[in-house]
């Protein structure tokens, strides 16, 4: 994907993933920001894409249990190690 | 893992490991429960992940690596014990109509539009426990990939590399996984009435419809 001629909404919404994932390359990722800036319909394209992505990323975290911390502490305890040099 | 460079490890090694690993903790869980859709499994998914990485962690040559190398260890670790369609060079056999599902078409409506800003709206009555289901509904394959790279942000190759499958894989699975992820978001909330009712959420008074 190394053309980055972005002309029209199509081209923009075709690359709108890989733009939001920062998968694109510097010139292309700055051509689609330039397209988004330029074009109401895209900018809120992107801006609903760019919340829901953030609202699953937010998922990714959870309050670890009490008991899996104690599994996790002893189970490294367990661990075999030389003594330091 | 058998390496001839490795060397054992020490407690200094021990520490950091210890300490990396704490620190990890909350994101290795999240992403493990995601997967496995189920706590108890998701526990223990982390505690195997967490031991398989102690046995190889000698050959790990970059630490500064380590984040994705957990999380590579723990994707292969899920995959090879709870993925059941495993079968190496399996077809994509997805209905390929999902792919281009827009939730934002979707809710981004003329008729809605005359109220102000309905797909912020959409995505401010959204739920955790609402986007929790739409990922569980996903299939393996696809969850997998939606969950790497949208909750714990792996870069394509990152994931290319976890899964064993080309970038163009894991493009065309995300752009599924996404797709029926929004579809199963829309038929949520429209069973739900979520939007039975367009709401002010204050903002912009004009129609943005213009192309
Ligand atoms: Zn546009």
């Amino acid at each position: 994907m190394t053309s980055a001629e972005i002309n029209t909404c199509e081209d923009a919404l075709r690359l709108l993933a890989a733009h939001l994932d920062r998968e694109l390359n510097d010139h292309t990722h700055a051509e689609v920001q330039r397209h988004l800036d330029a074009c109401r319909s895209c900018y809120s394209r992107a801006e609903f894409e760019r919340r829901l992505k953030a609202s699953i990323a937010a998922l990714g975290h959870e309050p670890v249990p009490p008991e899996l911390s104690g599994r996790v502490e002893s189970l490294i305890r367990q661990f075999t190690v030389t003594a330091d040099e | 893992m058998a390496d001839v460079a490795t060397r054992p490890l020490s407690r200094t090694d021990h520490t950091w490991f210890a300490g990396q690993v704490e620190t990890l903790l909350p994101a290795l869980y999240g992403t493990a429960v995601r997967l496995c859709r189920d706590r108890t499994d998701g526990e223990d998914l982390v505690a195997e992940t967490i031991a398989k990485a102690w046995e190889a962690f000698p050959a790990l040559r970059n630490r500064d690596t380590f984040r994705g190398w957990m999380f590579r260890i723990l994707t292969n670790t899920f995959l090879s014990q709870y993925r059941a369609d495993r079968a190496r060079g399996e077809v994509e056999s997805f209905d390929a109509s999902d792919d281009g599902f827009s939730l934002f078409e979707r809710v981004h409506q003329p008729i809605l539009l005359w109220w102000g800003n309905p797909e912020q709206d959409f995505l401010n009555g959204l739920l955790r426990d609402d986007l929790i289901r739409a990922i569980d509904e996903l299939p393996d394959r696809l969850r997998t990939v939606v969950v790497l790279v949208d909750v714990q942000a792996l870069s394509y190759r990152e994931v290319s590399t976890a899964l064993k499958i080309p970038v163009g894989t894991v493009r065309s699975r995300l752009a599924r996984g996404r797709g029926l992820l929004q579809k199963a978001l829309w038929e949520n909330a429209r069973d739900a009435g979520l939007r039975a009712g367009p709401q002010r959420s204050g903002g912009e008074d004009q129609p943005d419809d213009q192309r």
